[in-house]
């Protein structure tokens, strides 16, 4: 361990997997919710033609990245606004021809040998170079900040865009602070995650949280421990076995996807076990309703109808599902 | 006194989608404290005429002010609350219902600002005056068809709106919800909320319109009172493809429960 952290590519690598970690799932919350998982990936594919750009013009990789994947950002969020990506074709267009662009004229510069590029696509320890650090620290700043501050108006506009409309909040910019938020994150973890497999690092995560927390706010939360558990995690693992950085985090997440998946299945199944034991089903609301009486619900006819006779439209197995209660609508 | 402008004012507005008018010559002008009911078949343009209201569509032809102040001018959205048609608000990513509300009090708060203690009491008040005050932090994907529905009319209420327009608020949901769903919206009544209700079907919420407007054919057809507009309806409104439930009921006034925003009886 102390070996690992002596050495300076490693150190490199693992204070790149930290900003990675912290910053990709917390932009990938607000991509899920919009469904939009895809996303990163395309603009990883784009990416790739701004790195080729920075290698043949021998200017910095990272920087020529950054411009190739906002551009391309802004570009997808102007067309969808436009309501003429529903096809996907134009967003197609713009990813193949980005990553097509990248390999061809990187074929060109002095160093585009396909080692390096593999490097750029899956990511590695080796590549992250101490000025990229800096760079990457600062984005990792901006974009930790941005999303603390515009958090709840990201939350709005992704999870309910016509209404964000109607009431006056800014949803175009908004949509394009977070598309530009993307590519930023996305150049962020190309030394490390590499530009193929970033997306991963934004989703993943999130997923897994998904899967046992109850809100918004604790699911940013684990998704960012998670993503840092995986990030750092598959650093450390990716020396020992000589393998490429991007794959071995990538696959340490989705490790953790499947251990989460299983534990809260089995909680689920446990707890399903207990109930059925201990609580007959309530019968169908809807059926001989009465004011003030509702099926499944002891109440005073002359207390309010309480809230929580309703039943569910759906269980999904939430860890803390809310107690029944009687409560009414009303002091 | 000069007399108070209309909450909503429009004069031959057409409203459409890429210049393509879907309802036409609609003149309709709705004052602070009327209940208006949107009613008509399916694809009669009833949504796409609230819907050119909220500004989410195109206005073809005509003029549309809110308060007042011509719609290409109005900024302060927030003062129209929307509920909109929404059969679920699972998604993706899980949030509480709280968060959820919470999201209505942005529009009040420009670009930056933080929910202050105040907004989160707001938040707080509009989840219990539509009863799901013990459900703050529930999950909203595990709550019933009509709690959704309440969830979004308390994210509506957050930001404290002059006027609430819903789209079919009681659509999909079963007959004892859409009571519930009733005795909220008596209790915005009794709280002078000016509302504008899209509907298929009057059922639960009849005893609470002081109005009643017929769109068909992308026209309206119809601007009267409910009992004229039952009387008349066989005239107006075509049942080609309409549907009700025979099992609604009307809701009786004296039971709904007054919430802790209300003011307090007077003796």
């Amino acid at each position: 361990m102390t070996e690992i952290l002596s050495i300076d590519f490693m150190q490199r690598a693992l204070i790149a997997s930290l900003l990675v970690g912290a910053v990709a799932p917390m932009v990938g919350i607000f991509v899920v919710q919009r469904r939009m998982s895809l996303i990163g990936d395309g603009m990883g594919h784009v990416a790739l033609a701004g790195v080729a750009v920075g290698l043949v013009t021998s200017q910095s990789p990272v920087l020529t990245a950054l411009i190739a994947a906002v551009i391309a950002a802004i570009a997808i969020e102007l067309l969808r606004a436009r309501g003429r990506t529903t096809g996907d074709m134009a967003l197609a267009i713009i990813f193949y021809g980005g990553i097509a662009a990248g390999v061809v004229i990187i074929s060109k510069a002095p160093d585009g040998t396909p080692a390096n590029l593999v490097r750029y696509l899956f990511g590695s320890i080796l590549t992250t170079q101490r000025s990229d650090l800096y760079v990457f620290a600062a984005l990792a700043a901006v974009i930790l900040v941005t999303v603390w501050v515009l958090r709840p108006r990201l939350f709005a506009v992704a999870n309910d865009e016509e209404y964000a409309r109607a009431v006056g909040l800014p949803v175009l910019p908004l949509n394009l602070v977070l598309a530009v938020l993307t590519a930023t994150t996305v150049v962020v973890s190309m030394r490390v995650v590499g530009l193929l497999l970033i997306s991963a690092l934004m989703i993943v995560p999130n997923a897994t949280a998904q899967l046992f927390v109850g809100s918004f706010g604790s699911g940013l939360r684990w998704a960012m421990v998670i993503g840092l558990a995986c990030a750092v995690g598959g650093v450390m693992v990716s020396y020992p076995l000589n393998t490429p950085s991007g794959g071995t985090i990538v696959l340490v997440a989705i490790g953790i996807f499947i251990l989460a998946s299983l534990g809260t299945s089995i909680a689920a199944w446990l707890r399903r076990g207990g109930h059925s034991m201990s609580e007959p089903h309530e019968p169908a609301v809807g059926s001989g309703f009465r004011p003030g009486v509702v099926p499944g619900v002891e109440c005073d006819p002359d207390s309010p109808v309480p809230a929580s006779a309703e039943r569910p439209v759906a269980s999904t197995g939430s860890p803390n599902p809310p107690p029944p209660s009687t409560k009414g609508v009303a002091p | 006194m000069s007399q108070e402008a209309p909450v909503l004012d429009l004069r031959g507005a057409s409203f459409g989608y890429g210049d393509r008018p879907v309802v036409s010559g609609a003149d309709l002008r709705i004052r602070r404290g009327e209940i208006v009911a949107v009613v008509g078949p399916n694809g009669s343009g009833k949504s796409t005429l609230v819907k050119g209201v909220l500004g989410l569509n195109q206005l073809v032809a005509g003029s549309v002010r809110l308060f007042g102040i011509p719609s290409e001018d109005f900024h302060d959205r927030a003062r129209v609350g929307y509920v909109p048609q929404r059969h679920t608000l699972s998604s993706s990513v899980r949030a509480t219902a709280e968060e959820i509300v919470a999201t209505g009090r942005l529009p009040r708060l420009g670009w930056f600002g933080r929910l202050r203690a105040i907004d989160r009491q707001i938040v707080a008040r509009a989840l219990e005056v539509v009863g799901l005050g013990d459900r703050a932090t529930t999950e909203v994907g595990t709550l019933s068809g009509g709690q959704q529905r309440r969830v979004l009319i308390a994210r509506a209420l957050a930001g404290a709106p002059d006027v609430l327009i819903m789209d079919e608020p009681t659509a999909g949901v079963d007959a004892a919800s859409q009571h519930v769903l009733a005795d909220v919206l008596h209790r915005l009544v009794e709280r002078d909320v000016t509302m504008v209700i899209v509907i298929h079907e009057l059922g639960a919420l009849a005893s609470l319109l002081t109005r009643t407007i017929s769109v068909d054919g992308g026209r309206i057809v119809f601007d009267g009172t409910p009992e004229r507009f039952e009387r008349e309806r066989h005239l107006v409104h075509h049942d080609h493809d309409s549907h009700h439930h025979d099992d609604e009921m009307p809701t009786d006034i004296a039971r709904v429960p007054r919430g802790p925003l209300d003011e307090p009886e007077v003796p």
